[in-house]
């Protein structure tokens, strides 16, 4: 069981790493709001709590590998880096600006530390985690590998052609992790390209499926523990997200999957969540 | 001087033939043992890529795909930021032909240190028809950035190639054909990236050929001397990064120049030579290749003949060049 003080520090961090998500977006002018307002928590846990990170040693080969597949939601992935002590949280704010470290996608390219991998054109870090996670191995290494993929970014066919591998090679030391948020640019997953039934379709590719509410940490971290324990096979936790969370008029609606928010909407958005943030503190007071 | 440099003693009577792709075979297996994180990602074609003498000796080291390129040059770029050396091995069509997304952002973007081999390039690949003939690769990688694109001449080079890029930090396209064609070159012939090899010097016309196509030109070299023509015959085995100063150093002779490649003439060998010269050193050039059309089947000295690389059309449109100065 998680403390309840640690439980506490770790739904700041998530809202703190969604209010520099609206901040970054708004500076920038230009991504997506949705995704990564929607896997804060993920992050947040992932990067604050389940894996080994090493801020001062970026490259430690102890570390856990984080690939983020679905490259789009970097401004999430920025934001946990920057709280998480990778680079000055000052630098979120270059986000897409001409010599960012900090591109459009995510890129070990410009420099940034804490990067595996280039992303954006979806499904390739399914393949590329795969991998890593087969060369970790191969070194016997006890790092994991962390992929994390979008739903729509399930229509590539990429996706299905690395879980089988991952499968054949029994590669347990690799988490897919799979934002089930229901929407990508176009609409709903449901009417753009139906996924499901989309746990029995990865059962049946032959990955160990877990399912978590992707907004409750203490879920989010037992459920990190349990893919640990599948000893003979890769695990997919499908995290049941709502897209935009924490912002009320962006929640479940598809057309801020690639948009960013205005000033006046950036100001409501920051509003909103400085207002979940202070009913934490007092509630933990 | 002598006029031919590096040319196996029985390449014009009675030449010895083998496969570009065995050269690759032998090379990688050399490489293996050198270095044991060479690996390989087979997509469902061992035999015919080569790569069963290397799956017996290092079976923890090879990794069979299946059908599926795009899966295994993701997978090779996972393995490279790990520290591993992998080649991911296809048919030219298939890989880099369907993966060209993932080579571009999973490898080259990232400069991850991955060997794309593409076999069964060129018409030679025959009788398959042109579905199976990779006539585009060299454009689609060579303009990739960061990328390096080997087209070994014979299976002596393709095996010193492969060691080359071994040893060599980045990523690389490393291209080869299915058919026995002749060995040109004998075994102390050096193989260094981006050098490429100068095997005949002549001073009235250059001749810079890649592949399989370097063996064309030496017969296109003999055929013109008889008419009194004394050419140059450069191996151009690196098509990126190209031997710019070998190039300028021919091209300075003001002679015309010719390129022939088992490639679209758009964007291959010659586009290449015809992107530096027409800035630099701008003289009479023909660029010889296919022109802008699929192959088909056929035997492959038949596809040659049809599709403008035979000795005779090359010769033929060599002497045009020749009396359009």
């Amino acid at each position: 069981m998680i403390a309840d003080s640690r439980l506490h520090t770790l739904r700041e961090i998530a809202l703190t790493l969604r209010q520099d998500v609206i901040t970054m977006l708004l500076t920038a002018g230009s991504g997506h709001s949705a995704g990564p307002l929607g896997m804060a928590d993920v992050f947040a846990t992932l990067y604050f709590h389940v894996a080994n990170v090493y801020p001062e040693n970026p490259q430690h080969p102890e570390r856990d590998r984080i690939v983020l597949s679905n490259a789009h939601i970097a401004p999430i992935l920025y934001a946990a880096l920057a709280r998480r002590g990778f680079f000055p949280v000052s630098e979120l704010a270059t986000l897409r600006k001409l010599d960012t470290r900090l591109q459009g996608h995510s890129t070990p390219t410009h420099g940034l530390p804490g990067i595996e991998t280039s992303g954006g054109p979806l499904g390739q870090g399914t393949s590329q985690a795969v991998g890593m996670a087969v060369a970790l191995r191969m070194k016997q290494s006890h790092s994991r590998v962390y992929c994390m993929t979008g739903d729509g970014e399930l229509n590539e066919g990429q996706c299905w052609e690395a879980f089988m591998l991952a499968y054949k090679l029994r590669l347990s030391n690799l988490t897919f992790c799979i934002d089930r948020n229901h929407i990508q640019i176009d609409g709903p997953t449901e009417v753009v390209m139906p996924l499901e039934p989309l746990a029995d379709k990865l059962r049946a590719f032959g990955l160990a499926v877990c399912e978590c509410n992707g907004h409750d940490i203490p879920e989010i971290i037992s459920t990190f523990e349990r893919a640990k324990e599948n000893a003979d096979r890769p695990t997919a936790i499908i995290f049941h997200t709502i897209p935009g969370k924490g912002v009320s008029f962006m929640e479940s609606d598809f057309h801020w999957h690639g948009i960013p928010p205005n000033a006046e909407q950036a100001q409501r958005a920051l509003s909103e969540l400085r207002t979940l943030q202070n009913q934490i503190t007092s509630e933990h007071a | 001087m002598p006029k031919y440099l590096h040319i196996h003693s029985d390449f014009f009577a009675s030449p010895k033939k083998s496969p570009i792709r065995v050269g690759f075979g032998t090379g990688i297996v050399e490489a293996g043992s050198y270095d044991e994180k060479v690996v390989i990602a087979c997509c469902d074609l061992t035999e015919s890529t080569k790569t069963d003498a290397f799956a017996r000796k290092f079976p923890l080291r090879f990794f069979e795909i299946g059908v599926a390129e795009q899966n295994a040059v993701g997978f090779a770029a996972g393995m490279a930021a790990e520290g591993m050396i992998p080649f991911v091995t296809s048919y030219a069509v298939f890989c880099p032909g369907r993966a060209w997304d993932q080579v571009r952002v999973s490898v080259c973007y990232s400069r991850m240190n991955v060997k794309i081999v593409g076999s069964h390039a060129g018409l030679s690949v025959g009788p398959d028809g042109a579905t199976h003939q990779a006539l585009e690769d060299i454009a689609t990688m060579r303009v990739l950035p960061h990328m390096t694109v080997i087209v070994p001449a014979d299976a002596g080079e393709a095996h010193r190639a492969t060691i080359a890029l071994a040893q060599h930090q980045g990523p690389a396209y490393l291209r080869l054909a299915r058919e026995a064609t002749d060995m040109i070159m004998d075994e102390s012939t050096p193989f260094e990236i981006g050098r490429a090899i100068v095997l005949r010097e002549g001073s009235d016309f250059t001749l810079v050929a890649t592949g399989a196509m370097v063996g064309n030109a030496l017969r296109v070299a003999q055929e013109l001397d008889r008419l009194g023509i004394d050419s140059t015959v450069v191996n151009m085995h690196t098509i990126k990064p190209l031997d710019r100063e070998i190039l300028q150093k021919y091209a300075k002779r003001g002679v015309p120049l010719m390129t022939i490649e088992e490639h679209q003439i758009y964007g291959g060998l010659g586009g290449a030579v015809a992107e530096y010269l027409s800035c630099f050193y701008p003289l009479p050039m023909e660029i010889a290749g296919v022109n802008d059309s699929f192959g088909e089947s056929g035997t492959p000295q038949e596809l040659w003949d049809r599709y403008g690389l035979g000795i005779d059309t090359l010769t033929q449109r060599a002497r045009a060049l020749l009396s359009r100065r």
